[in-house]
């Protein structure tokens, strides 16, 4: 063989799509850089940018007698966010978050055990049908359905007569705060509505995490000596920890962010998602409402970087 | 006499219609290094995970020291385990991995650390308490786990081809470890393998597995010497298995026979030898020797010849002969 049939020379594109081609397979970054582009503008300009807006308008106030907006710097709605009427709704919220948080991680802990553990093929099939169904049909649908089943004439109310429970709703409903005229206008009610709808956002994560956990670490453990519970406790509760810390932080932001589901179901106080929602509308009052809005974010930032700590982040 | 360490007593172990474990006899004695040796899906790893108690037997009975063990979960059983994947929990460092059992026992944690230090240096990790088994190679993750096992001084030790994942170096040099460690202390070790140089290397007495069953049970030199069935003779070093029919083409005694690569010889050999010619069909270079295929018109023979002698093309005639007690009588 001669040197010269041994070398060809290269291949030249001519037409523009070739060129394109060849220009992105021989530069993997700038491939990347076109694929991230779209997502990084929207994310960059609309979701950041009108965060910072918020950001900014947080720090202007009102005019109490033109209930004008006034753009200058103060931390005057801050001050007002400090009232107690506003401390209070800051607190029931982050009480009934928490509290939703507590609950779904407890319920979805088992549910998540047995999908990741025991269920195969088509029952796993089934299972991750069921727990995606709700999601397919409308969030105002689902409140209005439990609406109606929690309220006084509803099908809870009947049922509790027929099994001749009455006695024991009325004892729930009759609890102080919590309780109500009826389950749809109480705590209880805003309580069984959020767990309903946050719940499929704690079981998967759990479930992955708990699928990443080999059967042979449940039996390392069993073989050194570990009663199941003990074995739970040590190695399958810190190995799901973050999973469940990942769904906690869906349980918690979006209890802490929804304004609709207490508006529809629960006592007419207001959760703090309401109070944004009233003060940018019918108040007319942006600075307050925006101030309202950071009080979430700042609570995330707090636990976002807690559970980050944790090692949430890894089950995602 | 005191009991046998492991004893089943036609134990079968069937998920549906499949038999893992099919009526198996057994008896391993204290202080044994027993291998259980046979192909994947031989019933040998069921047969350890009965013993460890992550299976039940679905008929027979299994003692371990004397105590009959059906139904006794694994952690009330005093035999422990190395997995094959190691199974160290991620999220201890070495050192509480290697204390587990002893964290479960109650024993106070100053003390703890104490023992866990004492076996880490056995394996020879000392140093390494604090680490993570994420940051540990293969091998050292390996050793690990021996201590974690070891630490709660186990009857009998199981092990589920723990060295299946170690190159062959590391592998070579864990078998005299685990073979000397096995003497130190005493243990009934209990080892499972699909490397039947493993097996012949490391244990006092081998069993070779064939779906289900138990095929033969003997010392190394038994197994490979003198192997009862075709399945042995094969799996055990790879035999050559002369069939009936052709001992009687070959001159041979009437019978079936099993006739390792190395005992045929080249030329002529001594009187009594039976002597065969052929043509050399396949030549495979191994280093140390060379693995020859011999072309007996009907019959093919595999045979060694060690590096050194004169090497053949394929196709060259072969002149050999097979001394008579070389040969190994098996049952049909």
């Amino acid at each position: 063989m001669t040197a010269t049939t041994a070398t060809s020379p290269p291949r030249t594109r001519t037409s523009l799509r070739g060129r394109v081609s060849d220009l992105l397979a021989s530069r993997p970054k700038l491939l990347a850089l076109v694929l991230v582009l779209p997502p990084l503008l929207w994310l960059g300009l609309v979701y950041i940018g009108s965060l910072l807006a918020l950001l900014l308008q947080s720090f202007y106030s009102i005019d109490e007698f033109t209930g004008l907006v006034v753009p200058e710097f103060g931390l005057s709605s801050y001050r007002e966010l400090l009232a107690p009427a506003n401390m209070d709704i800051i607190v029931r919220t982050v009480t009934m978050a928490a509290l939703v948080t507590l609950a779904s991680g407890v319920l979805a802990f088992p549910i998540a055990y047995y999908a990741a553990r025991y269920a195969k093929g088509r029952t796993k099939a089934a299972f991750y049908l069921l727990i995606m169904l709700p999601l397919w049909s409308s969030y105002l649908v689902r409140v209005y359905a439990w609406k109606l089943i929690l309220a006084k004439e509803g099908v809870l109310t009947w049922a509790a007569e027929e099994t001749g429970t009455l006695p024991l709703l009325d004892g729930i409903l009759g609890l102080p705060v919590i309780g109500g005229p009826s389950l749809s206008v109480s705590y209880i009610g805003t309580f069984i509505v959020f767990v309903y709808l946050w719940i499929p956002y704690m079981i998967l994560p759990i479930q992955a995490a708990l699928e990443r956990v080999p059967r042979s670490y449940l039996e390392a453990s069993a073989d050194l000596g570990a009663r199941p519970a003990e074995t739970f406790r040590t190695v399958v509760l810190p190995l799901a920890m973050p999973g469940v810390v990942a769904g906690s932080i869906f349980t918690f932001s979006l209890t802490l962010g929804d304004y609709i589901a207490p508006q529809i179901v629960g006592p007419s106080t207001y959760f703090l998602g309401q109070v944004v929602y009233v003060q940018q509308g019918t108040a007319g009052n942006i600075p307050l409402a925006a101030a309202f809005s950071v009080v979430p974010i700042a609570i995330m930032a707090v636990y976002l970087t807690v559970a980050k700590r944790m090692g949430a982040f890894d089950a995602l | 006499m005191t009991s046998p360490a492991v004893r089943f007593d036609k134990v079968s172990r069937h998920f549906g219609p499949v038999k893992a474990v099919d009526e198996v006899d057994l008896a391993i004695a204290p202080g044994e290094f027993f291998a259980m040796l046979g192909p994947s899906g031989s019933g040998k790893t069921t047969c350890l995970r009965l013993i460890a108690g992550f299976e039940q037997p679905t008929g027979g009975a299994i003692e371990i020291f004397g105590e009959h063990v059906e139904g006794v979960p694994p952690y009330r059983r005093a035999v422990n385990t190395v997995f094959q994947d190691y199974a160290l929990f991620p999220h201890m460092t070495v050192a509480e991995n290697v204390a587990y059992g002893l964290r479960i026992k109650g024993v106070d944690k100053r003390s703890r650390r104490l023992r866990a230090d004492e076996m880490l240096s056995l394996v020879k990790l000392s140093g390494y308490g604090d680490r993570k088994p994420a940051q540990l190679s293969g091998g050292q993750r390996q050793r690990v786990a021996l201590a974690r096992a070891l630490v709660n001084e186990p009857k009998v030790l199981l092990l589920d081809e723990p060295l299946g994942a170690l190159d062959l170096k590391l592998r070579e040099q864990m078998q005299g470890e685990l073979k000397s460690l096995q003497h130190r202390l005493g243990i009934t070790f209990v080892f499972v393998t699909h490397d039947q140089t493993e097996a012949l290397a490391m244990a006092d007495r081998v069993a070779v597995f064939n779906e289900g069953r138990i095929v033969q049970v003997g010392s190394p030199e038994e197994i490979y010497e003198r192997p009862r069935t075709r399945f042995v003779a094969d799996f055990v070093g790879g035999a050559n298995v002369i069939e009936p029919a052709a001992a009687a083409r070959l001159g041979l005694p009437e019978g079936l026979w099993s006739l390792r690569p190395e005992k045929i010889a080249l030329g002529g050999g001594d009187g009594e030898a039976i002597r065969l010619q052929g043509r050399a069909q396949e030549v495979q270079y191994q280093g140390a020797q060379r693995r020859v295929t011999v072309d007996l018109g009907a019959d093919r023979l595999v045979m060694v010849v060690p590096a050194g002698v004169a090497n053949f093309g394929e196709g060259e005639p072969v002149a050999l002969s097979v001394p008579a007690a070389a040969l190994n009588r098996m049952e049909g």
